[in-house]
């Protein structure tokens, strides 16, 4: 008997990296969502659905604002912020789980789970559960309910039910792990909402085709705005949904450089980073080939970041392709550097910035001073800071 | 090819009964320990044995298996102890198996890993989370080095699917019983039956049915339809409630027994 024919060249492979590491009893799965979102891009009934959506619930178009007093900070050069930190729910995540939310209806599905680590994928998740009448389940990092209690209760009040991830790390990686395990349970009445880049495919190209909205809508407001592309565009970097969801649709455009800003945590050098791409090793982690922080025996190590959104030892393979092809580059911003940026735009701008995004911000403080006052940076503010303020307080001594 | 997985199923056709398959993550509790507890399931009728590479991120696996593999790479367990208590097992006389998340193998190296159980007498690896289209590198290496390809299929597989698997495995099946992950059940799922008469149909291959097995009845139960019954969170239970001192080599001695005696009366 011949061996059918395996057709390796229709999953999702980014150069060496993505694919599929997951138990076999997930393919069924995953072939499904990969066919109900290549029918999904075709079908206008859907698209005119999620643009619905985007207009009437999430409030699409999100602004550009020009942080002038911000930018003297940064060498002069011109400071233009993407408000995703305007969104229904307070971040981008919104624009992914309206988008796999839908999906899940049109796959017959009633319940959804999700994995959240600063809890703004599961704040997302649980309205968009409750919006369109499934059942959520959230997984967090036990460590992370208590950072971040305000989204845990957010959460409830939206409907969800949140699991304290006891296993591992504690953080976003053993929230992912749960949430797997819960799937393969199951697969057959539940969607898995992954909310970021990473995963086995089709989620990072799922997430991304979600998420590329962000750059698309910044592309044409920068051209009306400055009648030119900006020098370079900025981004933090965790699993790095909102970096790809901006970065993607300029990557045709070689003049614009993409810079995506990873955590540094304690710096690298101290091993205590979520720098996955800068410090990292191409390996294998949740279902995909990508830079990963692990020993010498394969084996996860644990990350370490002021931001849970942040805390996470894989990076999303299309990243660890762009970098490795010199697309996109990869910064480290460790916490004292992303917590200065964070203060500074909120004394000089009037805006809370989310810690993560306070990574793009201090990462634009210095590609500014770098490049000077006649350059043009895109930042994606990607969230904001108001889940924050108790992390916030507690690291400037404020008393609350 | 390895002929030892091949002898001990056409020894247990001969004996019209399934074989008992066995499974223990390397390092736990100890590596002392554990050497010992791999003696007692093959003195108590464990006829092959899967050593567990102890994983970070194990997401196929229950509370029980995580619990072990977190104290086992706690005591700082690598490749190293994995093919050491391999060739350890091997030497008892059972055709032995590494089972392993891909990512310890890729880091180690594919080539020299496929090696490594070779020369530790292993004949064969599971890899329950390696897909058979990132596998290129794995088939050409096990075949390189005459070890059997074992993949894990599920009851949600389709017909296509589990024809394009069973292809690509050697040794035998391993047919997850049920959707969920590693763990005692009460009742062994009523699904794996259905997978296996499926399986039936696209391969000659033996058919090892694994996934909530624990008691001597559910091993009888699975021996009437399968060619194999795995059991790997019932011993770990017994070592997390005993430990390995000679209460719960005792106890592990006498689980693989009964269990032993299920397979025997399953056909």
């Amino acid at each position: 008997m011949s061996a059918p024919e395996i057709n390796a060249q229709a999953l999702g492979h980014f150069g060496p990296y993505g694919g599929r590491f997951v138990p076999e009893a997930l393919i069924a799965a995953l072939d499904e969502l990969t066919a109900a979102h290549e029918s999904a891009l075709n079908d206008p009934e859907f698209q005119r659905e999620l643009t619905q959506l985007h207009a009437t619930y999430s409030g699409r178009p999100s602004i550009i604002t020009e942080a002038k007093r911000f930018a003297e900070h940064a060498g002069g050069a011109r400071i233009l912020l993407k408000r995703e930190d305007l969104n229904h729910t307070g971040s981008h995540k919104i624009n992914n789980v309206l988008g796999q939310a839908l999906l899940t209806k049109k796959m017959g599905k009633k319940r959804i789970i999700a994995e959240t680590g600063a809890g703004q994928h599961g704040v997302a998740s649980a309205t968009a559960a409750a919006l369109l009448g499934l059942e959520c389940v959230v997984y967090m990092g036990e460590a992370d309910t208590k950072r971040q209690a305000l989204n845990v209760a957010r959460m409830k009040l939206l409907g969800a039910k949140v699991v304290a991830v006891t296993q591992g790390s504690k953080t976003l990686k053993d929230a992912i792990n749960e949430a797997m395990r819960d799937w393969v349970t199951n697969v057959a009445n539940t969607h898995y909402l992954l909310g970021t880049v990473a995963g086995p495919h089709p989620f990072p190209t799922i997430v991304r085709d979600f998420q590329r909205i962000i750059g698309v809508e910044a592309r044409a407001q920068v051209l009306e705005l400055t009648g030119k592309l900006p020098d370079a565009v900025l981004a933090c970097v965790g699993g790095g949904s909102n970096a790809i969801g901006i970065f993607h649709p300029f990557i045709a455009d070689t003049s614009v450089r993409l810079i995506g800003f990873e955590a540094g945590g304690s710096g690298i050098e101290s091993g205590k980073h979520a720098a996955t791409i800068s410090g990292g090793t191409p390996g294998v982690l949740h279902g995909t080939r990508s830079y990963v922080l692990q020993d010498k025996n394969g084996q996860t190590v644990e990350s370490h970041s002021i931001s849970a959104g942040l805390d996470y030892p894989g990076v999303g393979p299309e990243h660890a392709y762009l970098n490795d092809i010199g697309r996109a580059e990869y910064r480290a911003i460790n916490d004292d550097q992303a917590m200065y940026a964070f203060s500074l735009l909120c004394k000089t701008e009037g805006i809370i910035p989310a810690i993560e995004t306070a990574h793009a911000l201090a990462g634009a403080l210095e590609i500014g001073n770098e490049l000077g006052p006649d350059a043009t940076l895109l930042i994606n503010l990607s969230g904001r800071g108001d889940k924050d303020v108790q992390t916030a307080a507690e690291y400037f001594g404020l008393p609350l | 090819m390895n002929q030892a997985l091949p002898q001990l199923f056409a020894k247990c056709k001969s004996e019209n009964r399934a074989a008992l398959i066995g499974y223990l993550p390397a390092g736990f509790p100890n590596q002392r320990s554990a050497k010992k507890i791999i003696k007692s399931m093959i003195s108590g009728g464990v006829d092959a044995v899967e050593i567990g590479y102890p994983y970070s991120d194990p997401v196929m696996d229950g509370p029980v298996i995580q619990a072990a593999s977190e104290q086992s790479l706690a005591n700082g367990t690598g490749a190293e102890d994995v093919f050491e208590l391999l060739a350890h097992s091997a030497q008892l006389g059972a055709p032995s198996l590494v089972m392993s998340y891909w990512s310890p193998i890729e880091k180690y190296g594919v080539a020299k890993f496929a090696a490594a159980i070779t020369s530790a007498g292993g004949c064969g690896v599971i890899t329950p989370d390696l897909t058979i289209e990132e596998s290129a590198t794995w088939r050409d290496e096990s075949t390189r080095n005459e070890i059997d390809r074992v993949y894990v299929v599920a009851p949600s597989s389709s017909d296509a699917r589990l024809k394009l698997v069973s292809a690509q495995c050697s040794g035998f099946v391993y047919a997850a019983s049920l959707m969920g992950v590693t763990g005692t059940r009460e009742s062994v799922s009523g699904n794996a039956s259905g997978l296996v008469a499926k399986l039936r149909t696209t391969t000659q291959l033996p058919i090892a049915v694994g996934l909530g097995v624990s008691t001597k009845e559910q091993a009888r139960e699975v021996a009437s339809y399968a060619d194999g019954v795995i059991v790997g969170s019932a011993f770990i239970k017994i070592i997390q409630q005993y430990g390995g001192g000679r209460k719960g080599l005792r106890k592990v001695k006498e689980l693989a027994q009964s269990l032993s005696e299920g397979v025997r009366n399953g056909k």
